[in-house]
């Protein structure tokens, strides 16, 4: 009984041990993220953030412009 | 002096260059992010870094040239628009240097740190690191040029000091930034006459230039839209006063 339970033990130890020797060789990639087209959500927030601060900074250039043709 | 300040023909009232900034940094967000990147250990995908932290920096040094060549313009002029360019181009600079020194210790926190040791070790030794060192006094050396420069009262005075020690603050960039962190030991890319970013052979291949380049023209075009926006602000407020 003992030994069965020292036994599944190391069942779990192993399976660690090979996880840590596969870890070893192919570097591992957010693959799944790409590969389920889930990093084309954080693409889209990205992009969304980028355009909003590109309209901002575009908006503030009108309004200098205007004041600019105002004080002449 | 007024007429002269606000010259429409100016490249700062021009718009190619600014929709040229989008384009590219659109399409840095989207190649960035999906392109092919070389598969490294420790770096993984972070790897895709390189496209924003690194064109922080690339973007603050043009940044910090454009301001350095604007006081020298100053000093053979003696016209105060290029005191303001060079103020403002050097603001703008500093805030780039600091996005990158920001973004710099999120990312070393995850490559860097030694996943044996307690978070608090790992960043005793990150912080120790010649580059940031390096980086730090520059950015300070950078601080002092703003409340120098802007604690003078006088106009002329506070133009002239102000170019002066902006020249004395582009020379202390290229031993803390450029040379010191290459000759010490240090955990950056880049020691033992290496590249910092643009080695080939190891860090980045050829497809990631593809995206880099244009990614660092784009922001260092950002900051310029940028800077230029708040030079005209200041230029609409000396034309005020001296209305």
């Amino acid at each position: 009984m003992k030994l069965i339970r020292k036994l599944t033990l190391l069942f779990p130890a192993l399976i660690l041990s090979l996880l840590c020797l596969a870890q070893d060789k192919p570097v591992e990639m957010a693959d799944t993220m790409r590969g389920n087209g889930r990093i084309y959500v954080v693409v889209a927030v990205v992009l969304t953030i980028l355009t909003g601060l590109i309209l901002y900074v575009a908006r503030l250039d009108r309004k200098i412009s205007r004041l600019e043709k105002d004080s002449n | 002096m007024a007429q002269t300040m606000t010259n429409v023909n100016n490249y700062m009232y021009k718009s190619w260059w600014k929709i040229a900034s989008i384009v590219l940094l659109v399409y840095t967000f989207i190649a960035g992010f999906l392109g092919p990147v070389p598969h490294l250990p420790l770096l993984q995908e972070t790897i895709r870094n390189l496209y924003f932290h690194v064109c922080m920096w690339f973007a603050m040094m043009i940044l910090f040239t454009v301001s350095v060549v604007n006081s020298v313009r100053y000093l053979r002029t003696f016209n105060l628009k290029y005191d303001i360019y060079a103020r403002h181009f050097a603001v703008i600079a500093i805030v780039f240097g600091l996005l990158g020194y920001i973004t710099g210790a999120i990312w070393a926190s995850y490559t860097w740190a030694d996943p044996n040791k307690p978070a608090a070790n790992s960043f005793s030794t990150i912080a120790r690191d010649p580059k940031l060192i390096g980086a730090a006094i520059a950015l300070l050396v950078y601080f002092a040029y703003l409340i120098l420069r802007d604690s003078i009262q006088d106009m002329d005075k506070k133009a002239r000091i102000g170019a002066v020690y902006n020249i004395f603050a582009y020379a202390i960039l290229f031993p803390s930034i450029w040379i010191l962190p290459r000759i010490l030991p240090s955990l950056h890319p880049g020691n033992d006459g290496e590249n910092p970013a643009l080695d080939v052979k190891n860090d980045i291949d050829g497809s990631m230039r593809t995206v880099f380049y244009p990614a660092v023209i784009g922001w260092t075009l950002l900051g310029v839209w940028i800077t230029t926006l708040k030079i005209r602000i200041s230029l609409l407020k000396e034309k005020k006063m001296s209305a």
